[in-house]
């Protein structure tokens, strides 16, 4: 085991770019699933265009990555895959109403925002050559990490004006 | 996880092996530092009461130090089910181990949403096997990796 928090190979590179195309994935999906199982009558325009932002964001992140693990020269996660875990886990874990689901969607975007600057610090301590410009990939992952920062503000503010 | 997580599961670990204190040399050669490194780390997580070590014996988590470890070990488990089972990572322990200190328990908990962990995670951790008994491709990886020894 390494003790540090150094990201040192295209591999393992690769495997984390990999898990925050699932975690995006993982937003998309269940993003969604709360907005199919809000029903007509309770749906609230602030929270529709919330989960709707939400999914649009995330499957835009998602090709973000997969164009860096493109150049990896890795494979991405088929977001059908990660749909199928999220529905067959959903029922255990499904919200009971907007409180749940924007609390949900905070934890969805604190998790990214945690991800991303996670990534970024280790890579910024790594003095490794991947291969992949440095540079660039250093600036895919800020611009992603500071859309999640705008996110979790945005579901704070709605939390906010709603208690 | 930090480091401090990484040592206190290391030490649980190797207690639940050896039925009793973990010594050094064993917790340095497990997460491959120095002893002296792992001495350093020990008195700092005696410092913090997560630890006690006594000379000669070795080092024993108090029970602070055992519910942090318990956590730490269930983030490890998520880490290495979702190697094995999502992304079907043959070498699924090595890789857990590389991405154990990149990945915090906040972005565990929401791979987390998507496995399917058994209840009694992490005593379904064995040390041994360095594996969660449950995961479904625990043994057919044993078997590469004897094949590939």
């Amino acid at each position: 085991m390494s003790v540090g928090h150094q990201v040192d190979s295209d591999h393992q590179l690769a495997r984390l770019l990999q898990i925050g195309i699932v975690l995006e994935e993982v937003v998309e999906a269940r993003s969604y699933h709360h907005y199919q199982s809000l029903d007509d009558a309770r749906l609230d325009p602030e929270i529709e265009s919330l989960l709707e932002h939400a999914a649009e964001e995330s499957a835009e992140h998602r090709e973000r990555l997969e164009d860096l693990i493109d150049q990896l020269d890795a494979e991405s996660v088929p977001f059908e895959q990660i749909e199928a875990l999220v529905e067959a886990q959903y029922g255990s874990t499904e919200p009971d109403d907007f409180d749940d689901v924007l609390y949900d969607q905070l934890c969805n975007e604190e998790t990214a925002y945690k991800f991303y600057d996670d990534l970024v610090g280790a890579l910024r301590a790594s003095d490794a050559t991947f291969g992949i410009d440095r540079d660039r990939l250093v600036d895919v992952l800020v611009g992603i990490r500071e859309e999640e920062a705008d996110g979790v503000e945005a579901v704070t503010r709605i939390m906010n004006n709603r208690s | 996880m930090n480091t401090a997580d990484q040592y206190v599961k290391a030490i649980y670990l190797l207690q639940q092996m050896e039925d009793g204190p973990a010594s050094t040399g064993d917790l340095a050669d497990r997460l491959e530092v120095s002893p002296a490194s792992a001495n350093e780390m020990i008195g700092k997580l005696e410092s913090r009461g997560l630890a006690e070590h006594e000379k000669y014996k070795g080092v024993t988590l108090t029970d602070d130090g055992i519910v942090r470890a318990r956590d730490a070990l269930q983030t490890y488990c998520i880490i290495e089910r979702f190697l094995a089972n999502v992304l079907s990572v043959e070498e699924f322990r090595t890789e857990a181990r590389e991405l154990e200190p990149v990945i915090d328990d906040l972005v565990a908990e929401r791979l987390d949403t998507i496995i399917d962990r058994n209840p009694e995670c992490p005593d379904c951790f064995d040390p041994e096997t360095d594996a969660c008994c449950h995961l479904d491709l625990a043994e057919r990886a044993e078997v590469g990796e004897q094949r590939a020894d």
